[in-house]
Formats: structure tokens, sequence, C-alpha cells
């Protein structure tokens, strides 16, 4: 089953880190790749620009329009994610608390199921 | 995933495994099939402009070639003397037949201390012969996690060693492939990838594997229940889905749609069957489906019979399974009413909240019983928990109709 593993930041929060949480954030991800490839678990995973580079489009009297800014303003924003494949929601949410973001206070995961999925001519 | 004329040098895939591991031995599996599937793309290229006369021999020698190639370049491997022992090893034993070639590599892939995902995919390739790049395609998964889990699943098999169980010794090393199998079909049946060729692909894969194994054993009632259920479940794949890409359920379905030849195999298989069988729970579940196969719509279903049924393989799971009680319960609401039903399926609500298609049936007896309110928020519920687009669409059409 897949799951996306949304990482939901507070710039605050990252502004706010000392060098070694930085350092421990890092590894903790490029470790955390690392397993869940040698698990067989991993699909996919992104890191997104702040949302202060989003466009959003959406519809004015069924037209649509483009506005500069984030699509909700909002403390938290989706940083990021992890596409897993894994047995069950448990294995799921074991994998996600060992996220680095897991065990910083302010920054929090979202773990959801994937419905449907077309990663294009594997 | 394409078959076409890759079917026969498919076919062989098990067989050229099974020499392999009975030569060099079942330790030895995960470069021993590592040099089947090498064998295999060779066969791809030559055979397209001609077909060797002995097909499976050319594939063993080819094999062994390349496992030959394998040991010799594994710098690893520091123990020349048994390196050159093993290679020098000749390619004999006792001979076996193909159905027990498959069994032999169907129980090692299926064997139950790998996870299930190793299982599923390691059994796509060792037995149905499907490239690691076709599983990648069908499960929607980078090529390099289908291969890790691949790797995972043959260094797994290696370390179990002589665990691992003897062709033939007895029929309960059975039921973990039969799960293997079970799942890989489902899991054609329950995904949406919006691609059905894909899901297809896997089923027809899953019921070639079935009819692999019934050759094996075929006195085994639960392999010819698994194959049963599986062919009268295929039948139906016509009639489940709307044009719109709805899930269509069972009382409106268009069975003039079934398969007929995919039932009149499946009934013929449960009616050889079930003559004196103690029947377990995949034989259980076919004769269900044949029951269903038999009539024309829900009406004239003899749901008394698939009611005791439904209890008999409640009792034969151990009551453990709450999507038999699930199941059971639509029976008892077709035979006693669909009060009775709602009270059982509120107390199993009780029991297990969450449980998939639960919310749906109570919505759907609740509809029935002109509890529209009730009925209309059940949908709701039932939308916002099920993880299937055709099934979401379905209970997004009920939930309108109520108005």
């Amino acid at each position: 089953m897949k799951y996306l593993i949304l990482m939901q930041v507070d710039p605050a929060v990252l502004e706010n880190l000392t060098e070694e949480q930085q350092t421990l954030i890092g590894e903790g991800h490029q470790a955390f790749m690392a397993r869940t490839k040698e698990s067989g678990e991993f699909v996919a995973t992104q890191a997104l620009a702040d949302p202060s580079q989003s466009k959003v489009v959406r519809s004015r009297d069924g037209v649509p329009e483009v506005t500069d800014g984030p699509f909700a303003e909002a403390k938290e924003f989706l940083g990021g994610f992890y596409l897993l494949d894994v047995e069950d929601e448990a294995r799921a949410l074991e994998l996600a608390r060992q996220i680095p973001d897991a065990s910083i206070e302010g920054l929090a995961l979202e773990v959801r199921p994937v419905m449907f999925s077309d990663l294009g001519d594997l | 995933m394409t078959v076409g004329g890759e079917g026969l040098w498919r076919e062989l895939v098990p067989q050229t495994l099974a020499r392999l591991l009975r030569t060099y031995g079942r330790e030895q599996i995960d470069l021993c099939e590592d040099a089947v599937q090498d064998a295999l793309l060779a066969a791809h290229r030559q055979w397209a402009s001609e077909v060797p006369a002995d097909p499976l021999a050319w594939l063993v020698t080819a094999a062994r070639r390349r496992y030959v190639d394998r040991v010799r370049s594994d710098h690893r491997r520091r123990d020349r003397e048994a390196r050159d022992a093993l290679l020098a090893e000749p390619l004999s034993g006792p001979v076996s037949s193909a159905a027990d070639d498959s069994l032999l590599v169907l129980r090692l892939c299926c064997h139950p201390g790998l996870p299930r995902s190793g299982q599923v995919a390691l059994t796509l390739r060792a037995v149905a012969g499907l490239s690691t790049a076709q599983i990648a395609n069908v499960y929607q998964l980078p090529e390099a996690t289908v291969a890790q889990r691949i790797t995972r699943a043959k260094r797994r098999i290696a370390e179990l060693g002589h665990a691992l169980p003897r062709p033939r010794d007895d029929a309960d090393r059975l039921p973990p492939v039969l799960d293997v199998l079970y799942v890989m079909f489902t899991e054609a049946h329950h995904t949406t990838t919006g691609e059905p060729a894909h899901d297809a692909g896997l089923a027809a894969e899953a019921i070639r594997l079935a009819r692999l194994l019934r050759e094996a054993v075929p006195q085994d009632t639960e392999v010819s229940g698994l194959l049963a259920l599986m062919l009268l479940t295929e039948a139906r794949r016509p009639a489940r889905l709307g044009s719109d890409g709805r899930l269509i359920p069972l009382d409106e379905q268009d069975r003039g749609r079934w398969e007929p030849a995919l039932v009149a195999e499946g009934l013929s298989i449960v009616e050889s069957s079930v003559v004196g069988a103690s029947p377990g729970p995949y034989l259980l579940q076919a004769c269900i489906a044949a029951l269903h196969a038999q009539v024309g719509d829900t009406a004239s279903t003899d749901w008394r019979e698939i009611l005791a049924l439904y209890r008999l393989l409640e009792v034969t799971t151990g009551g453990r399974n709450p999507t038999i009680a699930l199941n059971r319960i639509v029976a008892e609401a077709m035979v006693y009413g669909d009060g009775t039903g709602l009270a059982q399926v509120d107390e199993l609500a009780r029991q297990h909240p969450g449980l998939p298609r639960l919310a749906a049936v109570r919505a759907h007896l609740l509809e029935r019983l002109g509890r529209g309110g009730e009925a209309a928020e059940a949908y709701r519920q039932a939308i916002r928990e099920t993880r299937n687009i055709a099934e979401r669409q379905h209970l997004r059409t009920r939930l309108r109709r109520l108005g």
C-alpha cells in the first residue's frame, strides 16, 4: 500500500534551529532515504520551494485566473513529501516516526493513504 | 503487461530454475534466479529468428552457463576449491516433472519467512517469468524498489537454508502459496490504476499460476477451490465497472455480461471438488461464488444456502475474520430481513470500527429500511473511508439517488 508522508513545516521553527539540529535533520533525511531504498519501500521524495514562490490558479466566474502567493495563509505549509509503498498503515507510521522532523517541536508529518498511482511509463 | 509470444519461454521459467536449484542447491537461489533471467533475455533475442528444438534444454544450458559466469566473477567468493567443486557437479539428479518443478519453485518463493511484498514480487519473477520492469509497471513502483524486494527475498531464502520445505512432503505446506496467489489476484481486482489492462494482466498471471499449482497437486481441494474462486470472480470483470469507471455491485450487475467460459470452468471445478471433501476456506468461497453464478439475479439466489456456507466459512477460519462476518451478515439480511442485518452490522461496528465496506453495507440496509437520513450519513461515512476510486463513485451515485 502506498502512503504519502507530508512534511508540514513552520518557517519560524526552521529559522530557529540550531546548527546541530540542522545537521541532524540533513543527515537524518539522507539516512531515511537510504534505509527505505534498502528495504524496497521507497518510491519518491520531493522538497518544495517556499510558498512565497507559489502561484495559485483558480476559477473566477468559470475562467481560470492566476494570482501570486500561497494557497492559504497559514503558519504551517507543505515542505515536501515521501511517497512510500509499505505492508500496512502501522509500518507507514513506524517509518514516519523515523523521519527527523518527527523529533523537532513545531514540525509535523501527515500520513495519508494513496488511492491511485500513475508514475508514468516506468 | 504483454504476454504475446513470450508464452513459451515464460512457461519454462520455473522448470529451468528448479533444475538449477537441484544442481547447485537452494541456497544458491539468488545467482540461479539471476542466471535464469539472463537466459530469458538471451532467448528473447535468439528465439525471434528460430525456436530451438528443445527449448527447455536450451534454457537450462544457457542459464547454467550464465550461473558459472556469475560465480566466477563473484569476487566475494574466496573458497576457490569449493567453488570449482560446485561447478564441476554434473547437471543430473532424479528426473522431475514440470509440475514438481513448479511446486518446488512456488513453495520457495512463497516461503512464510518472507514479507508478503517479497513473496509476490519473487513469485512474479521466478515463477511467472516477468521482468523486474514489468512487475514495477504493474505495481507502479520504481524498478529499483522492486529489484531490491526481489534481492532481499532471495537473500532471506538463502539464510533460511535447510529450513525450506521439501517438495511434496505434505499438504500443509501449501497454504502460504495459496495466500500469495490470492493476494496477487485480489490486488488486481481491488486497485484502480486507471489502466485496467495492468490489473487484468496481474489477475491473468495469478490464474495461470493457480492452474500450474493445480496441475502439480490435482487432488488438493483447496487448490481447486482457489482456482475456481478466481475463475468465477474473474468472470464478472466485464460487468464490474460502468463506462464511467463506477463499481457496479453484484445485485446491479448485468449477469449476461459475465464470461460464460470462465463461469463454466469454475462451476465444473467446484462440482468435481466438493464431493467427499471437508471444505477449506477457498473451496467454501468458491461454492458461494458458484451459487451466485448459477442464477440470473439476486432475487432468485439461494440465500439460505449462501448463509449456511458463510457460517461454515466463519467456523473454518476460527471466527477471526471480520470481513467474512460482514459478508455473512449481508446474507443474514437477505434471509431474515434488513432489520436483523442492521442490528448485526451495528454490533460488528462496535467490535471493528472502520472495517472496510462496513459503512457501505450499513448505508445500504438503512436505505432499504426507508431510513433515508441515516442512510445518507452512512453513505457519506463510507465515501470518506473507502480507498478505492471506483467504489467511491458507486457510493456517490447511491447517495445522489437517495435525493
